[in-house]
């Protein structure tokens, strides 16, 4: 797992702007797998953007349709993880 | 009493030179943006640009100050950024090839920048160049996606070869049905979809839709799809495909994510002229022409007035390419309109500007409001139009100004 986020994260490095690094989402569990995973295609403020509106159930859409749809390679068992973070953190209950 | 020079500096919708702004400004856009957008939001610099307002750093999205509307054509540093994908490659002009060919096309070939530009009858267009999704960030209950506020467009002088002219050398057969388009970005892994669009074969010959190499007298932006890239007037700029590689004359209609389930509206719910048929399906269909619209561009909600002001309100109006017929502008919420001056006419692509005058003379709070009309008699609506992507937001926009 440790090796998977090296390449997501090397990945993010390849294609981040050089200030996307001044992002810093809110502290919570879950917040090193929604860094490894969610920057490996794109910088953190989409999350920040859209929230406080979506509930648990549209954060989980959202993850899933990046799964499903662009094809991040998110293993099954921390789907849960990142989306309890993002409800938590970045949702309305 | 607010002198109009004094009112001129302090009203952040008139700084006209390129903004300085540290902390949260009016000019990250309207109050109602998600409050997580609000309390992150920040100007950035993107090399060739102005500071321009971060939607996200990856991919590139990035929105222009309004106050760059008041000017008739929008400054190419100050354009507005919209990228899906993120491996956007910096284009090497005199390696860059267009390649133009597909299953209906009778010939295939490749084109230099230079043979585009020397081969083809050159033809100037104005257009206005506005994001599907501008206003997005407006949408009550929310839709998830870039937040976007007023700033997601711009107005340019476009200068490239037609289209069909293109289009002619590759011979398309009878079965030629959409135009395929792709740029040199691609998505980052390797399951990502690439952004490719398609146009119907009746817009692609269309003669005013372009393959631009020119913005406003220079060469394009690097942000804005360098060296080349397609404009389809009157259309939103999801079919703008910009660092255009490929033209691919299809028999069939194109798939892919942003052809659907991307970018669709659904049937029958708005005034849309213009259709894509091949791409229909029994629920929706794909944005086509942008629908009437308008706002102001020197007034921002919170901006206090003193009893006795008088001063221009300026805006913009547009549509999918028909005119602007009339903007009409009320003071009291609606409840009496009266005619704004129409400014000089860019052409039906290009945004109309216009000016009202306004006399505050009794304190109070005062409701302005703008609302174009088209000259097919389309205007903007009173109540929001939800949509499962939020497009096509053209509610009539609504400022309190405070009187004392």
């Amino acid at each position: 797992m440790k090796l998977l986020y090296a390449f997501f994260l090397s990945l993010a490095a390849n294609f981040a702007c050089a200030d996307e690094s001044k992002i810093a989402l809110k502290p919570g569990a879950g917040l090193d797998k929604v860094t490894g995973y969610c920057s490996a295609c794109h910088s953190l403020d989409y999350i920040q953007m859209n929230s406080p509106f979506p509930d648990r159930k549209l954060w989980e859409a959202a993850v899933n349709k990046m799964v499903n749809a662009f094809g991040a390679p998110i293993p099954k068992d921390d789907i849960p993880t990142i989306v309890d973070y993002l409800a938590k953190n970045y949702g309305t209950p | 009493m607010l002198s109009r020079r004094r009112f001129m500096q302090s009203a952040a919708g008139l700084l006209l030179a390129p903004p300085v702004l540290q902390a949260r400004d009016a000019a990250f856009g309207p109050d109602e943006l998600p409050q997580g957008f609000l309390d992150t939001a920040s100007m950035e610099t993107l090399p060739g640009k102005f500071p321009l307002v971060r939607k996200s750093f990856r991919p590139p999205n990035f929105e222009t100050p309004v106050h760059y509307f008041q000017e008739a054509f929008t400054p190419n540093q100050a354009f507005f950024v919209r990228y899906h994908v993120a491996d956007i490659p910096h284009v090497d002009a005199a390696a860059w090839k267009l390649a133009v060919g597909g299953d209906a096309a009778g010939k295939s070939f490749g084109l230099t920048l230079e043979e585009l530009k020397t081969q083809f009858e050159a033809v100037e267009v104005n257009a206005l160049c506005m994001c599907s999704g501008n206003r997005r960030g407006l949408f009550a209950p929310h839709v998830a996606g870039v937040q976007w506020g007023h700033g997601a467009m711009g107005n340019a002088r476009w200068k490239g070869a037609r289209l069909k002219d293109i289009l002619a050398q590759a011979q398309p057969g009878k079965a030629a049905l959409e135009i395929g388009l792709n740029g040199a970005d691609a998505a980052v892994i390797d399951k990502g979809p690439d952004y490719i669009k398609s146009v119907p074969m009746w817009k692609a010959l269309d003669e005013n839709t372009l393959i631009a190499y020119e913005m406003n007298g220079e060469p394009l932006p690097h942000w804005n799809g360098f060296p080349a890239r397609l404009i389809v007037p009157g259309w939103t700029a999801t079919y703008w495909m910009k660092h255009l590689t490929s033209i691919n004359v299809s028999g069939k209609p194109v798939e892919g994510f942003w052809m659907k389930p991307g970018y669709r509206i659904p049937k029958g719910k708005f005034p849309i002229v213009d259709r894509f048929v091949s791409q229909d399906t029994d629920a929706n269909t794909p944005i086509t022409e942008m629908v009437v619209n308008s706002m102001f561009t020197n007034i921002q909600e919170g901006v206090k007035f003193n009893e006795g002001t008088t001063m221009d309100a300026r805006g913009v109006a547009w549509d999918g390419g028909y005119g602007i017929a009339g903007v009409d502008v009320s003071i009291d919420g609606g409840q009496s309109w009266r005619r704004a001056e129409l400014g000089t006419d860019l052409g039906r692509f290009s945004w109309r500007q216009w000016r009202f005058r306004l006399a505050f003379d009794k304190p109070g709070e005062y409701l302005l409001m703008a609302r174009a009309t088209n000259r097919v008699g389309a205007t903007q609506t009173m109540e929001l139009i939800a949509n499962p992507a939020g497009y096509h937001h053209n509610v009539i926009q609504r400022i309190k100004i405070d009187v004392s």
